[in-house]
């Protein structure tokens, strides 16, 4: 942001006559056209990228019956996708709205480096069949579990009480997941090359890592949180405020905060235990999606935010393994870009 | 009525505010001025619920502060500070229109544009009511926070310093707007206030704050002397009759 | 931590030198002597015990002076250059640079030899710091909590950047091992390299002071005649070359900038010039310290000081972020 201006001869600018005036979240007539033409570009796209994957390079013809075999098999891939791009974007909206920070992502949380540990861990004690011991419904569940737990013990401590501190509380997460992390490095130098490839496949968000056993638990977790989060939307506008504002305003401040935080550790844990670590990939569809939508209303920004995740994960697999055939890189690409917005973002803005 | 009774709030061993007893009458613009640091806006964040307090119990038309529910709270009394995280992308009216929340909960009804509208022109932004709070100057952006209160349509309402930051014509100007808005609107408005000649001129009742106690309460004529503001600021003040009343002079 | 519970709490100001600070430096002494004597290998016992204690022993004995003074010694720089209490090599990217710096040249250059890894960890170190400082004057910031967190990111942005290279390179397994502090490898003809740090250290004794009244800004700085931008790059530069080298002969030595003037300031107050030899022997003390525990623990294998440093370290963080938090 770049100075305010601060002119007094701006103060009689001609408004627009307008025979009636409203609060809505897009003011304008232009803003609305602006907000509807993105968002049907986005579907056109997504739809685009999404039976791109499924047709594109399938030997058979188009409606024939073992095409919609493949396609089947890959819809899996799709599907995988759609959780992801919802547990990730709405989590990291709504987690910037919480902190009142619009350069940070849930993810940074801890919530990587216990995955990764936890990955570490199996391939350190058991072998190489550590990572598959770590694969399987019950398994999955416990370590979206054990993800959850690990948010919800954090936000009571440090959330509840006299000196609760968001940011604080941040930073304390930051720290622990630092601390995890070097435990998991310390491992990994121990492991044989042989299982330290098998386990550095996990390390990295690749859509390849879900298993479609797993969608049952991520699919209605997924839905019932970000579900809850969208339905907040009006109360997130308020919390964007602040806490004084909020308060003024009657909202219960901290209880929102915690509710909301817990919500979104619920979608990261989803995604993460589905798919493996994308630290960047929420940060770079909020900043994208906020300049999309172009209005603070989290009704707007949230289900946009989820169609430009779909996009840009999509669209990254479907460029890279048709173009590039480098499926593997894409979640490394897509966390370079979201790097590479993040230092632009963090360098141009004005405060924080 | 606002009453505090008893009200302490420790920060350490050697900050401590309280225990204060007050009452502030219905109606009007009630100042409170002191030197800095006396625990104006610590009264005030925890007169708003945005404070928890140690000891005592503040009530606001008879609602203790700490055991009503913050929602009901909202419907009787606003509060704003002097620092507000501003939201991009934002417009004055939406801002304001963030007032009706308590009411609303989001869902705007025709009633509450209308409320809104008139806040709006109340404090003369009807021009900017669709620019984005990062286009306006400071002046203007507390008018556009000012106006959200008012439209919270509240019986009281708190403003903790709205004058900084405002150069003079424009802290004349929300001065004006308060006055009218206790006159007019009937709100009972409370201000921290760092002027002791805007609230010796503007507000109809003067606490006056030091060491975290209230020291002086009464009107304007009561408290501008030369006795009580030299003992409140400890240092010299003289009072003299100015061409709109009387102006304390300390330099 | 015997060398932290030891500290004495008095608040002595302006004199360098006292007899307390007699007492630390025996302490550390004493725990550098035991550090020579510590190890698998019997020294007194085999025939080539003199040689092995001279190409292992006190090479290692001596590295870890140096780089615990040179990396408390950056953490007190940055702390002083920014005004906050949370930020050292570890929470700005900065190691994170270093250790992209280093990959770079081992892969443009194949068998680059020492001073060359060196060269480049150094020069991708001062990058990194420069653009941390560049942040930090560009906004506004309402919270110094904001800082670390942002540095942090901004690491993680850095390391993802060089993870994707490795995995490119097949180096991914390498990577760790190079970053992970560990003075197991520091032999005779391996460290010296490391004298440079001791150079940074003279310089921020010489030149702290300028660094705190940097810290206030710009215009107070210029005020009392400083040139600002001047003192900013010395300041870099020496955070950059002591990260550059420690981390190319040593590895990552993580919160240990952080912990070090945080805890003495605790204990003496902020008076810095008294603090200065302080901060150098507890930063030395904790590397020791944790050496020892490293070598020890597992015996006979050794956990690399890296980690028994981002454990400790992550734990006395929380503790400092809980102090703050308690005072709001």
């Amino acid at each position: 942001m770049a100075e305010t201006t601060t002119s007094s001869s701006q103060r009689s600018t001609p408004t627009a006559t307008r025979p009636v005036r409203s609060s809505r979240s897009l003011p304008t007539r232009r803003n609305r056209i602006r907000y509807w033409t993105v968002v049907g570009i986005l579907a056109v796209l997504a739809a685009g990228f999404g039976f791109g994957l499924l047709a594109w390079d399938n030997p058979m013809p188009i409606g024939s019956e073992g095409f919609w075999r493949i396609a089947e098999m890959r819809s899996t891939n799709l599907v995988v996708m759609a959780v992801v791009a919802i547990c990730q974007s709405i989590a990291t909206v709504s987690f910037q709205t919480v902190t009142n920070n619009r350069i940070i992502t849930p993810s940074i949380m801890g919530f990587e480096a216990l995955y990764v540990a936890v990955q570490t861990a199996g391939v350190y004690f058991i072998g190489a069949a550590g990572v598959v011991a770590l694969q399987g419904l019950p398994q999955f569940t416990l370590q979206i579990v054990v993800m959850v737990g690990f948010a919800m013990v954090l936000y009571g401590w440090l959330l509840s009480g006299k000196y609760a501190n968001l940011q604080v509380m941040l930073l304390i997460g930051i720290v622990i997941g630092g601390g995890l992390a070097s435990v998991s490095t310390f491992m990994q130098r121990l492991l044989t090359p042989s299982e330290f490839d098998v386990l550095a496949a996990r390390l990295f968000g690749n859509i390849a890592n879900a298993d479609s056993s797993y969608l049952p638990v991520a699919i209605p977790l997924c839905l019932v949180a970000s579900g809850l989060l969208l339905a907040s939307s009006r109360r997130l506008n308020i919390v964007a405020l602040g806490r004084d504002a909020s308060t003024g305003l009657g909202l219960d401040h901290r209880r929102e905060t915690i509710r909301v935080l817990l919500l979104v550790s619920i979608l990261m844990a989803v995604s993460t235990a589905l798919i493996g670590p994308m630290t960047f990939l929420g940060f770079l569809v909020a900043t994208l999606a906020y300049q999309f939508a172009d209005t603070h209303d989290h009704r707007y920004v949230l289900p946009l935010s989820a169609l430009t995740c779909f996009v840009v994960l999509s669209g990254a697999y479907f460029v890279m393994r048709n173009i590039f055939y480098a499926q593997g890189v894409v979640s490394i690409i897509i966390e370079m870009v979201g790097g590479v917005v993040f230092l632009i973002v963090i360098l141009r803005k004005g405060r924080l | 009525m606002i009453t505090l009774t008893g009200v302490r709030k420790d920060y350490n061993s050697d900050v401590v505010i309280g225990p204060v007893d007050l009452k502030i009458p219905k109606g009007g613009v009630t100042a409170l001025v002191g030197p800095n640091g006396a625990g104006k806006s610590t009264l005030l964040t925890m007169a708003g619920r945005l404070l928890g307090l140690d000891s005592g119990v503040i009530e606001i038309a008879g609602y203790d502060v700490a055991r009503t529910d913050s929602k009901d709270l909202a419907k009787i009394v606003s509060i704003l500070r002097q620092e507000n995280h501003f939201v991009t992308r934002l417009t004055v009216r939406q801002l304001v229109a963030f007032g009706r929340f308590p009411h609303s909960k989001g869902r705007l009804t025709a009633d509450d544009e209308e409320v809104v509208s008139r806040a709006i022109d109340f404090l003369g932004l009807g021009d900017l009511e669709d620019r984005y709070l990062d286009q306006l100057s400071g002046g203007q952006r507390q008018r556009a926070y000012v106006a959200m209160v008012l439209s919270q349509d509240t019986e009281y309402i708190l403003l903790d310093e709205p004058l900084n930051n405002l150069d003079m014509r424009h802290s004349v100007q929300m001065m004006q707007h308060l006055r009218r808005a206790a006159e007019e609107l009937e709100r009972t408005i409370v201000i921290v206030l760092h002027d002791i000649n805007f609230a010796g001129h503007y507000a109809d009742r003067i606490c006056a704050v030091k060491d975290g106690a209230a020291v002086e309460f009464g009107t304007p004529d009561e408290i501008l002397t030369d006795e009580v503001l030299t003992r409140v600021f400890d240092t010299p003040v003289t009072v003299i009759e100015g061409p709109k009343g009387p102006l304390a002079v300390y330099y | 931590m015997a060398a932290v519970t030891r500290t004495p709490r008095a608040r002595n100001k302006g004199r360098l030198f006292d007899g307390k600070l007699l007492v630390g430096i025996a302490v550390v002494g004493a725990l550098l002597v035991l550090s020579l004597f510590v190890g698998v290998y019997d020294v007194f016992g085999a025939e080539d015990g003199d040689e092995m204690f001279a190409i292992t022993r006190i090479p290692r004995t001596i590295a870890l002076v140096l780089a615990g003074a040179a990396m408390a010694m950056s953490g007190l720089v940055m702390q002083l250059l920014t005004q906050n209490r949370f930020v050292e090599p570890t929470t700005t990217g900065t190691t994170e640079w270093a250790g992209l710096g280093l990959l770079t040249v081992m892969l443009l250059v194949p068998g680059a030899s020492l001073t060359t890894r060196m060269v480049g960890a150094v020069v991708a170190a001062f990058i990194g710091t420069m653009v941390f400082f560049l942040f930090l004057r560009r906004v506004t910031l309402r919270s110094s909590l904001i800082v670390p967190i942002i540095g942090i990111m901004l690491g993680a942005v850095v390391s993802s950047v060089s993870t994707f290279v490795a995995l490119q390179t097949d180096m991914l397994q390498n990577l760790g091992v190079w970053f992970a502090g560990s003075f197991t490898s520091v032999l005779r003809g391996q460290y010296e390299m490391l004298w440079i740090v001791a150079l940074v250290a003279v310089a921020v004794f010489l030149i702290a002071d300028r660094f705190t009244v940097a810290g206030l800004g710009e215009e107070i700085s210029t005020n009392v005649g400083l040139n600002y931008n001047r003192i900013i790059l010395v300041g870099t530069g020496l955070i950059a070359i002591a990260t550059g080298v420690v981390t190319v002969v040593v590895g990552n030595l993580p919160f240990l900038g952080l912990i070090v003037p945080n805890v003495v300031s605790m204990f003496r107050g902020d008076d810095l010039r008294s603090n200065l030899p302080w901060v150098c022997l507890l930063g030395v003390g904790i590397v020791t310290v944790c050496d020892l525990i490293g070598r020890t623990v597992i015996m006979p294998f050794e956990v690399p000081v890296s980690l028994v440093l981002g454990i400790v370290g992550a734990v006395v963080f929380v503790l400092l972020l809980l102090r703050q938090r308690r005072r709001g």
